[in-house]
Formats: structure tokens, sequence, C-alpha cells
């Protein structure tokens, strides 16, 4: 044993088991005795470091908490300090650190798209019918709320939306999700990135196949690292994470890197409240984003590729992990790819609640085993990311774009949208509109073009308020409706698509407290590790809360401002930096003049 | 850490801060420069003996072309880069993160530098509201051994106890940190006590921490009594005779008795960090 001190708590067999279950699977553990982690030892922890948030999962579901002897076994398995594991474990909303209630936790979403359809009441419903029921953030079913999911001790998670004290009866007695749900759209003939979901098998390599599938992976191979890169940075394709950054150069960058290994990261930690495009085509159409991560595995000559997918999603990441099993069986993922001679295969991670891990590289030091804490930038992923080597993260349906512009060339890609926004969104319609779901739409239509396509505003002609873009993002008002939602145009308007949702809300929702509420997810999932945002966010919230019980608003703008200036300016990553603007949208446009 | 430098002569850096030309050798960091010029720069999560983890940002500047200020300590110099260190925007940055601070956590006790900037910026804490009304870190103080006082509520969270228990000094990874955001807090597994963790006494944290909320049980005991008078205090440097490494130890003497032990932060041997018997092996002397 190397010189490390473990407690002397005891696991029981079943969480041995479990642990032992994920080292199995995922990597074996060489212990080397007698050593020491004062001399570089801890260089090569890496090697196994990485599986104690597969380790946590394991011990989480086979306990229903995180125990003092499964976290001790843990760590003498992976060589862990159990304090560093104890800090890793306690910064997920989804492990609990004391002896569970019940046998299942409610976790049931009481953000800003599930509170106008009911959760507040349903909380109190489910709590009245005895379960052990927890307020939760965004569970990325905004279309269907108020959302709930039930995390259950020795058995798989349940996705229930809309959620009723019946339905999540029915649901843990038949261990069953809710069915996935079927696109406003389907079978529409314009879409590109929607066009299997709905259609295909999700469970079937062969129907993805029959439906075009993996001809891209063909074409890739034939085309080579170069010139699938040139492709993709003539398509113009740019990030849809929010920020927007040109994906051909974030692949030229990592292509050019000396360093080995490399990595290709698919950032599936959909979590901005709002939010569930990703969600709808992993379960909808899973073996796509296998392929396209494939394809930018070779372009980048990564090796080695990762899904880190939310943990609230059970049903996607359930279809995602069994896509990759068959494409591995099926010779598409490992040693030789498709008789291309090279290597690429994929680990998928799940999150276990915690908004801050889909900042790119929060996400890389939970993947590790520490903390989801954001890194300082620079320097940059492409360099320092994974392990501190050259990394290509991408969102999901930035990836998913990759398979149709290797079919039909950048140029082809590069005439669709507008000249500085080709290609076409995914927007998450929720609230008060007919049809909420996802939806395709070229760039360069409107947002109320958006709107009509949904089945327009219910029970008014134009909406009260839109939030555009997610938490991290602005609200909007009915001046905006005519607003082009492309890159450039929203940028000009001072607001953006960010993971592009676009909530809606009407007359009688109570905006004071969607506001309150947005600043409540801020302090809440900020990671606490500067004090811009691990403070900044408390006093925010403070602020609306004493907005909401009668302060006036001439009082407090002057802290308001102070507290979104520094936030902005000194935060260390994205959530802190954003954390103000979707409430100073508010209050500029007069939504908190409801508050006295 | 005590690596010998070997490197090659580094090449010079040029840069702009504050409107004036500096040189500075590749690899130094803003706050390298800005201290090379006699530019006063605060700062709180930094250490000469740790590795910069920039938290605290209060030793942000603004440099162009980067939409979002820039921690000083962590930041390497490039050539062309033009910095400002007193734009509206970095004071506004630096007073706010002092107030946040100051509202949340007990300063009493910080190192007078932090008394001196707060004054400097116009820090006014109690404009975030009564403190009986907004959240803080009150807790009382973690007695539970004859050596450290564990007082949270006077923490940062400027993970520098951290650092040092772990692999910038100590390499014994007793503390982390804990919880997430305002709840954040430095622990034991479990929250066990030090005496049942893997703690082993050697005080660096305390040696580290910038605002007393770790100290010598002797410090805790006389600031309760009142009897606690750095200015009635002699300090004395002399050399640990426990072992034959030659650590430089400092004997913090207040009526003729040893209150604290310390090491100076660019001393060789110790870079500022002890081990149980020198900082702690005293008693004898005053038995």
């Amino acid at each position: 044993m190397p010189d490390l001190r473990f407690s002397e708590a005891e696991p029981s067999d079943a969480e041995r088991l479990a642990v032992d279950g994920v080292v199995a699977e995922l990597g074996a553990v060489v212990v080397v005795e007698g050593e020491r982690l004062v001399y570089a030892g801890r260089a090569r922890t890496a090697e196994r470091r990485h599986l104690l948030l597969p380790a946590l999962h394991a011990i989480q579901r086979t306990s229903g908490w995180i125990s003092p002897g499964g976290l001790d076994y843990a760590c003498r398995q992976l060589e862990v300090p159990p304090a560093e594991a104890y800090g890793v474990a306690t910064f997920y909303h989804l492990f609990t650190h004391e002896p569970p209630e019940a046998t299942d936790v409610v976790h049931v979403c009481d953000d800003i798209a599930c509170r106008p359809p009911g959760a507040l009441g349903l909380i109190d419903e489910l709590r009245a019918a005895g379960h052990n029921v927890k307020a939760s953030p965004c569970l990325g079913q905004c279309e269907r709320g108020p959302a709930v999911l039930v995390q259950r001790t020795g058995d798989h998670d349940l996705t229930i939306a809309p959620g009723s004290v019946d339905g999540v009866a029915v649901a843990i007695s038949g261990r069953t999700s809710a069915a996935s749900v079927t696109l406003p759209q389907a079978g529409s003939p314009g879409l590109r990135l929607l066009a299997r979901v709905g259609v295909v098998d999700p469970g079937s390599l062969d129907d993805y196949r029959a439906n075009g599938g993996y001809r891209a992976l063909d074409a890739a191979i034939s085309m080579g690292p170069d010139r699938i890169i040139e492709e993709v940075s003539t398509s113009g394709l740019s990030g849809r994470g929010g920020a927007a950054f040109p994906t051909g150069v974030k692949w030229r960058g990592v292509a050019d890197q000396q360093g080995r290994p490399r990595h290709v990261v698919c950032n599936a930690d959909e979590s901005e409240p709002g939010t569930f495009k990703d969600r709808v085509v992993m379960e909808g159409d899973p073996f796509s984003l296998v392929e396209a991560m494939t394809i930018a595995g070779i372009a980048v000559g990564a090796e080695q590729g990762w899904v880190y997918i939310r943990g609230e999603y059970p049903v996607a990441t359930h279809r995602l992990r069994m896509a990759i099993d068959q494409a591995r069986a099926a010779g598409l993922l490992g040693a030789d790819v498709a008789g291309s001679g090279k290597r690429f295969d994929i680990d998928l991670r799940s999150g276990a609640g915690a908004y801050i891990c889909g900042e790119e590289t929060a996400l890389f030091n939970s993947i590790e085993g520490f903390r989801g804490e954001p890194r300082n930038k620079p320097p940059f992923p492409t360099t320092h990311g994974l392990f501190g080597e050259p990394t290509a993260i991408n969102n999901v349906e930035t990836l998913l774009n990759v398979p149709a512009i290797m079919l039909d060339g950048g140029e082809a890609y590069r005439a669709t949208g507008t000249d500085r926004s080709p290609g076409t969104r995914l927007f998450c319609l929720s609230g008060r509109v007919a049809h909420p779901g996802t939806y395709e739409h070229e760039f360069g239509i409107t947002l109320r073009g958006v709107l009509d396509a949904a089945g327009g505003v219910v029970g008014a002609d134009e909406p009260h308020a839109v939030l555009l873009g997610g938490a991290a993002g602005f609200f909007v008002r009915s001046e905006q409706l005519d607003l082009p939602l492309t890159l450039e145009d929203t940028r000009a308007a001072g607001v953006s698509l960010g993971s592009g949702v676009v909530m809606v809300f009407g007359e009688e929702d109570d905006m004071v407290d969607t506001v309150r509420r947005v600043a409540e997810f801020f302090r809440d999932e900020s990671c606490g590790q500067c004090v811009p945002c691990r403070v900044g966010t408390v006093r925010q919230e403070e602020v609306l809360a004493r907005l909401r019980d009668g302060a006036t608003l001439d009082d407090e703008v002057e802290l308001l401002d102070d507290l979104a200036a520094v936030m902005r300016d000194a935060s260390i990553c994205g959530l802190g930096q954003t954390a103000s603007g979707a409430i100073r949208s508010a209050l500029d446009l007069g939504l908190l003049e409801g508050a006295r | 850490m005590n690596d010998v430098p070997v490197s090659a002569p580094r090449r010079p850096v040029e840069l702009t801060i504050d409107g004036g030309t500096v040189r500075v050798p590749e690899g130094s960091t803003i706050l390298d420069a800005c201290r090379q010029e006699g530019i006063d720069t605060p700062t709180l999560c930094w250490a000469e003996n740790l590795t910069p983890v920039n938290v605290c940002r209060v030793c942000v500047v603004e440099v162009e072309n980067s939409r979002v200020l820039v921690p000083s300590c962590s930041r390497w110099v490039e050539d062309g880069m033009v910095v400002s260190t007193d734009s509206e925007k970095v004071r506004t940055s630096r007073r706010m993160v002092y107030e946040l601070l100051a509202s949340s956590v007990d300063l009493d006790r910080a190192d007078a530098e932090v008394h001196a900037w707060m004054e400097h910026y116009g820090a006014d804490p109690g404009r975030m509201g009564d403190r009986a009304d907004i959240a803080t870190v009150e807790q009382p103080p973690k007695l539970q051994d004859d050596l450290y006082v564990r007082d949270y509520e006077r923490c940062i969270l400027c993970y520098k106890c951290v650092e040092a228990c772990g692999e910038d000094a100590q390499f014994t990874f007793a503390i982390a940190t804990a919880g997430r955001g305002f709840d954040a807090h430095i622990s034991t597994e479990f929250d066990v006590s030090l005496p049942d963790s893997a703690c082993v006494y050697c005080g660096n944290c305390i040696g580290v921490c910038p605002t007393g909320a770790l100290v010598f049980k002797t410090e805790h005991d006389m600031r309760e009594e009142g009897t606690w008078d750095e200015d009635a205090q002699s300090v004395t440097t002399t050399v640990c005779t426990f072992c034959g490494v030659g650590c430089n130890l400092e004997l913090h003497v207040q009526d003729e008795r040893i209150v604290k032990v310390t090491s100076p932060a660019d001393h060789s041997v110790t870079n500022g960090h002890l081990c149980i018997k020198g900082r702690f092996g005293w008693q004898h002397a005053q038995s």
C-alpha cells in the first residue's frame, strides 16, 4: 500500500463487488507495493483516478449513499486520499453522504420550465404519498414538465414526464421510464440533425445503416484527416454549446499538436435550464453521435473518445451505451475502425448532478476523478485538455452536423443558413407554446418564425416574455420577435442563442419568481471555487428575494449592478460570467415591475 | 518545489503595464512583473511557496483584448501585452471581492494588508445587508486536540491549507475542499476529527493561512484570554536541533514563552514548511 492513510470503515460485500466491477470493466489497477505519492507517484495516479467517479456511482447505486466503508474501499483500490474522494463525492447533487431515508429518491424538477405546469404542487403530492422527494434543478424534460427522476437503490433510474403520483407509482412497479417524445416536426423533409429521430430503431445498428448510417464514416476514411478538417472548416460549422467557436479551427489545432495521446470528448452534459435537444437525439438516434465522434477521432488523430453525459438522462445513457457496444462488436470502434487501420474507441462517463461540469475544463476534471472545478484558461483544451493532453471537445449538436458535411461537402453545408451562420440549429421550445419540443430550423429564421412553427403562443397573440438561450442567456420581449436567430444578429442585439432555449412566458406567469429561481439556480450550481461567483450568486439571490418581499428596486439596483460586474469580469468561468445576464435583462425590460 | 534551477537563461519579454514598458524574463507572471516595477498588487490565495490556484480573484488586472479580467498571479506575460492594474473595472472587481468576503467571513484576524487594501478600495461590506439577514459562514471553532484550532468562520477558502497539506509540501492529503458553492468548505473525509484523519500535525496549514482560521492552540487560547499581543513578541531565528536537515525556525516569544513557531517562506531548506517536531516540539524549552 502506498503512503496514504485510510480509515477503518468496512465496506459491505455488495460495495466491494460494485467497486471491483467498475475496475474490471473500465481499467486494470496496478498498485505497486510501497509506492509513495510523494515521489511522482501522483502522475501515475492518473491511470486509475478516473475510475473514481464510476466507482462512486457504483457505491451510490448499491447502497443508496456513499457510505464511509464504500468510500474507503474505493480509495484503497484506486489509491485516492479519502479526504479528496469525500470532496469529490460531496460535489455532486446525485450522491448522498448520509444513510438514505428510502430506497428511492424522487427528484422533482422545480426549475423555471417546470414551475408553471405545477412542479411545486407535485412535490407536495408526492411527499404526501410518502415518497422521499428532493427538489431538483432542470432535469432536461422541459417540453413535458413537471419532470421527475427516480433514483433507485440497486436498480436503474427512471424518468417520468410529465410526472404525477400515479405515473411515479406505475414507473417504479414496471421499472420503465416514460417513452421518448415524438418530434413535432417528425417526417418533415428539411430535417438533417433530426432526420432519423423517431424513424429508426435506436437499438439497431442494422436499421441505422439501412437509413443511411455509417456512409459518412466511409466517406471520411477515404478522405483522410486533412480533407475532413478542410471540409469542416469550409462548412463554417461553429460550436453549438454556446461559445460558437469554429469547429474546423479547433480540430486543426488538435491535429497539429505533437503530443499524444489525444482525445475527442463529447460534451453531453446538457444541463442549461430549458435545454433538452441533445437528449432527444441521443434517445432517438444514438448511433449518429457515435459515428460523428469516430469521424472526429480520425480527423484529429485521437485514439480515445469520451462521452460525458449528464447523470439525469437514464434513457439516453442506456441507448448510447448500447450503440457504443454494438458499434464495437461490428468493428466500427476498436483497434481497426471499419477496416481503416485506425484505432478509436469510446468510453461513456456519467455526470452526477452538476451543471458546472458542462464547462469544458470542469468536465475534464470530473472525468479525471477530481472536483468539477473549472480550470483557468489559458492553456486551452487544444493543448492541455483531458489528462493535460491535446483534446478536441465538442457539444453533441456540433458533432451531429459532421456526417452531412462528410457526405455533401463543406460548400453545400455552407449554402444553408446565413452567410455567417451556416447550417441548421436545434431549438428547445417550452412554456406557453402550442406544441413544445425540439425543432430544427435553418439559421436565419426569426423568433416569430420559431414560435409560429411551434403552433404559436398559447392564449395570446404574443408572448409576455421569452427566455432565449437558457439561464445563461437573456429575456426578450415582443419587440424582438422579428430578430433573426443567427449568431451575428443575436450578438448585435446583445443577446445570445446559447443552447437554443426558447422558453415562453405568458401574462399569467410570475416573472419575479421566475427571475429569482434563475438566481437560485446559479447559487446552487456555483462550484464554489472563486469568490465572485461563490458569494456573488448568493448575494444576487438575496437581492431578488428582497425585491420579491417588497424592497424597492431603486435601493438595490446599484448593488445588483456591482454584483453583475464582479461576476462577469472576475469569475473564472462562464457560469459566473453569465450568472447575471438573464436577471439584468429582466430588469431592463421591466419584467420585475411587478415587484413592489 | 525543491528543484535546483538549471534551466538556460530566460528570454526577456516586453510588455506594458499602466503605460510603462516593462521587461521581465519569459515565464514570469504578470504579478512578478508588477512587483518588479513596484506596483503594489493585493493577493489572498497566492503565496510564494505554493502553486497559484487563482481562486480569490483579488489580484485581477485588465489585459487589452481580453473580454474578462485575468488573474495576475497565474497569467504568464506575453510580448506586447498591455496591462492595466488600476482601471475602473479592476477597482470595482477588487473592491467587490473584498466586500463579498468580508460580508460572509470574519476577517478580524486577517493579515494587516487585507485591511489596508479594503480601505484603499473603499470596501463597504455592510451594504450587502444586515449580517443577521444574509448568508455567512458563521460557526463555532473546532477544538479537537492540543495543537490546532480550526475556526472556519474565518475561512475565505483560499485553498492554501489544502495545497500545503497535499502536493505543495506535506503529501498527507488530510484535508480537501468538500461540498459545493457557498457550502464548499475545508474538511476531512466525512468530517472526522483531525486526530482520526490522516493529519500528521506538521502545522503547515497554519503556516499558510492568511486569515487566522487555522491557528496554534496557544495563540487561540491567548486571544481568548486577551493576552495575545504581537507588539510584545520578539522573533528569534534559529536552526531546528531535532535532525540534521537544518530547517530554519523563527521562534515567536512573548513574556519569555514561545507562543508559535514559523519558518521563512524563502528559506532554501523549508520553503516555509516544517514538520511536527520543528513546529511543536518546543514545550520542553519552557517546562
